[in-house]
């Protein structure tokens, strides 16, 4: 919004009863008031993402409280604890299904990494090796604050994604995959153990 | 409840031909288990069930046990003669034992309000011989608990009636809880790596670029 109009301007007008806005910045602002999450957990994580949307903690105040049980109504899937290698491709073909925009919140430790399973025969090291994640909330399980700190921060990047241009959302533009992979059960790991398109660690450099 | 060695000799004297081992537990806890054999297991295990005096009629746990091939290492004072004396000498025999995998159960008397009873079943070998007869058909509980064990020991149960994978998937083939299992190396990324996952991240560690020297320049004063 502010490329495109003087912020001393719009001030200005908006005081004598006139406010200004953008399609962009209307659009946004509808979207990320609107974050419908995917209804499903995994382990304990799920426990606090319960506590949060309850009347406690109240995700409701921040536009996320209809937790959808259909993918096909969810804008977020918050992928609340523990990966198994055996679930792990009923969560791709789950966020395969959702309808774009779509967001994931990678929540607690085992979500991230595998956690303290990481070295477990049976454990996903991590979502993020077959989906994009948009936030991660370290924690063994994060608090509901933890959580509404993620959403809030996934609401700054909804509110900061462009429409138009070279940087637009990645599901406005057609080239962005919106659907990834399934891993099938291979004979003694997933089949691929991750997608190279999405995950791309960082090389160490040690000697 | 009666003493183990009444237990055996009861369950001998009812399966003819029944051959039960009493096995020591060098444990703290002191716990004896009865190893029984694979012939008379399930008539065994219906006579513990069925016996007014005994009544184990609730099986809560089964497990498995994985046993590599040992050597063990024997040390005894042999008197010998040498030069015309009688000495003392230690001679060391070793002793190879073959490897089995073993399958453990915990039984309780709902009737009478006691237990454990222990019983156990050792397979001939870990690999081909890797069978047991299944005691689902005499206690149900078995029945998940047998599957798990086949699903993470590889220990084939005769006679379970639905004998699948119920943990990993169906099309997996390695048994993940024996002690030879080596799991798939996916240790590309360790940030924080230690103990054995820092061997396992070192492979994948890209190597330090060649230096050109330069990072021994220092400003000049």
């Amino acid at each position: 919004m502010s490329d495109q109009i003087d912020e001393g301007l719009r001030s200005e007008l908006q005081r004598q009863g006139i406010w200004v806005t953008s399609m962009q910045e209307l659009y946004n602002w509808g979207r990320k008031n609107s974050i419908w999450p995917l209804q499903f957990g995994l382990a304990c994580c799920a426990i606090e993402m319960i506590a949060t949307a309850a009347s406690r903690y109240d995700i409701a105040r921040f536009g996320g409280e209809v937790f959808r049980p259909s993918p096909r109504q969810a804008d977020l899937m918050i992928v609340a604890g523990t990966v198994t290698k055996k679930m792990a491709p009923q969560i791709v073909r789950l966020y395969n299904q959702m309808p774009d925009p779509k967001y994931v919140i990678s929540m607690g430790a085992c979500a991230i990494s595998g956690g303290p399973f990481k070295q477990g025969y049976n454990v996903l090291k991590g979502i993020d090796r077959y989906i994009p994640v948009d936030v991660y909330i370290p924690g063994c399980p994060p608090r509901p604050e933890a959580l509404l700190h993620a959403f809030m921060e996934l609401q700054r990047k909804i509110d900061s994604q462009k429409l138009t241009g070279d940087k637009k959302a990645a599901h406005l533009d057609p080239a962005q995959p919106s659907e990834f992979p399934v891993p099938a059960f291979g004979a003694h790991d997933l089949e691929p153990p991750a997608n190279p398109r999405v995950f791309q660690p960082p090389k160490i450099e040690r000697t | 409840m009666e003493t183990l060695e009444q237990i055996k000799n009861r369950a001998e004297l009812a399966a003819r031909g029944a051959k039960i081992d009493i096995i020591a537990n060098p444990g703290p806890s002191q716990q004896l288990s009865l190893l029984i054999d694979h012939e008379h297991a399930v008539a065994i295990a219906r006579f513990l069930r069925d016996h007014p005096a005994l009544k184990f009629d609730h099986c809560s746990n089964v497990t498995g046990v994985d046993w590599l091939d040992r050597t063990v290492k024997k040390t005894v004072k042999v008197k010998q003669m040498i030069d015309g004396v009688e000495k003392e000498v230690d001679q060391t025999t070793e002793e190879k034992t073959p490897g089995y995998l073993e399958a453990v159960y915990h039984l309780f008397s709902m009737k009478h309000k006691d237990g454990p009873l222990i019983i156990r079943m050792r397979t001939s070998d870990r690999g081909e011989g890797a069978r047991l007869p299944s005691l689902t058909p005499v206690w149900r509980s078995a029945e998940f608990q047998e599957r798990e064990i086949f699903d993470l020991y590889g220990v084939r149960f005769d006679g379970h009636p639905d004998l699948r994978r119920i943990l990993m998937w169906d099309e997996f083939e390695d048994f993940p809880m024996r002690k030879d299992y080596r799991e798939p190396d996916d240790y590309e990324y360790e940030p924080t790596p230690h103990d054995d996952v820092l061997e396992k991240a070192k492979q994948h560690y890209a190597p330090r670029p060649q230096l050109d020297g330069a990072e021994n320049i220092t400003a000049q004063q």
